[in-house]
């Protein structure tokens, strides 16, 4: 994997992405439309994602929720607002309570999903726009908080074997 | 629901807030450096309250700061928000890393 560029705007809340995999248009495609591959990797490992409801058409609501180590679930839902095989893909995307329905708290995002191929190769667009910091600042805490807790401990423990060294 | 109302009366305030030439250009010079009220009132052909209420209008929409420095206003441009901004965006740009990490792994696997 190769991410080539990211370009962000923070006074629009944008975040464009894009990254190239070595795999066909076809099959990275499969990685959004199968919840059982998608939730292997929307969620970090600690906080791994299940999603419950994948209805994958125009319109189509996705539910999941993903789980922290002490248990905690965080629930979220998607709503496809299209849906073009294999290429493009929007969806919204906010918070949900626990019974999976939309606490319409921190507002949405829209992401749109653009994949192209590049001879085998596929290259993935990811463009986030969000409608206010509070709920960009809730998305990072709830995708990310744990896994930056591992990441700043491998750096802990990096130092201290300089240290010792 | 309230708070979609809420949300759409802040996304309104933005767009109002810089719908206005005399708006954007005080903002294009408070983002360069500080200017007092009366500063800025020396510059358009309006008047020190008209210039102030366009200031007003400005920092609801938290486009601009401005605070009391003896007797003078001082209006700056709200840098802070766009750093807040910009230091999220990093954040969730690290998400999607780690979520481009975990799709490659996946492909890897055939």
């Amino acid at each position: 994997m190769t991410v080539i560029s990211s370009n962000k705007n923070p006074e629009a809340l944008s975040l464009t992405l894009v990254a190239e995999f070595d795999a066909g248009v076809e099959r990275v495609w499969q990685l959004w439309e199968d919840p059982r591959q998608l939730e292997r990797w929307w969620g970090p490992p600690t906080y791994p994602a299940t999603f419950y409801k994948h209805d994958f058409v125009p319109g189509g609501r996705a539910s999941y929720y993903m789980t922290g180590p002490e248990g905690d679930k965080a629930h979220g839902w998607w709503e496809f607002t299209s849906i073009e095989p294999p290429r493009k893909l929007q969806f919204n995307d906010g918070f949900a309570d626990n019974d999976g329905n939309p606490t319409g708290e921190y507002g949405t995002s829209h992401a749109t999903v653009t994949l192209e191929p590049l001879g085998e190769r596929t290259r993935m667009t990811i463009q986030s726009i969000f409608e206010s910091e509070e709920q960009l600042e809730q998305m990072i805490e709830m995708g990310m908080e744990e896994g930056m807790k591992e990441a700043i401990g491998q750096i802990d423990s990096i130092l201290a074997e300089h240290a010792n060294a | 629901m309230v708070v979609d109302q809420l949300r759409e009366t802040e996304t309104d305030r933005l767009f109002q807030a810089l719908a206005d030439s005399t708006r954007r250009d005080i903002i294009r010079r408070v983002t360069g450096g500080e200017y007092s009220v009366s500063g800025l009132a020396a510059l358009y052909a309006m008047s020190f309250a008209a210039v102030q209420k366009h200031v007003a209008v400005l920092e609801r929409a938290s486009l601009v700061t401005k605070e009391k420095r003896g007797r003078e206003q001082i209006v700056r441009g709200n840098h802070e928000g766009v750093q807040e901004a910009r230091r999220l965006l990093d954040e969730y740009e690290q998400i999607w890393r780690q979520r481009a990490d975990r799709i490659a792994r996946i492909l890897t696997e055939g």
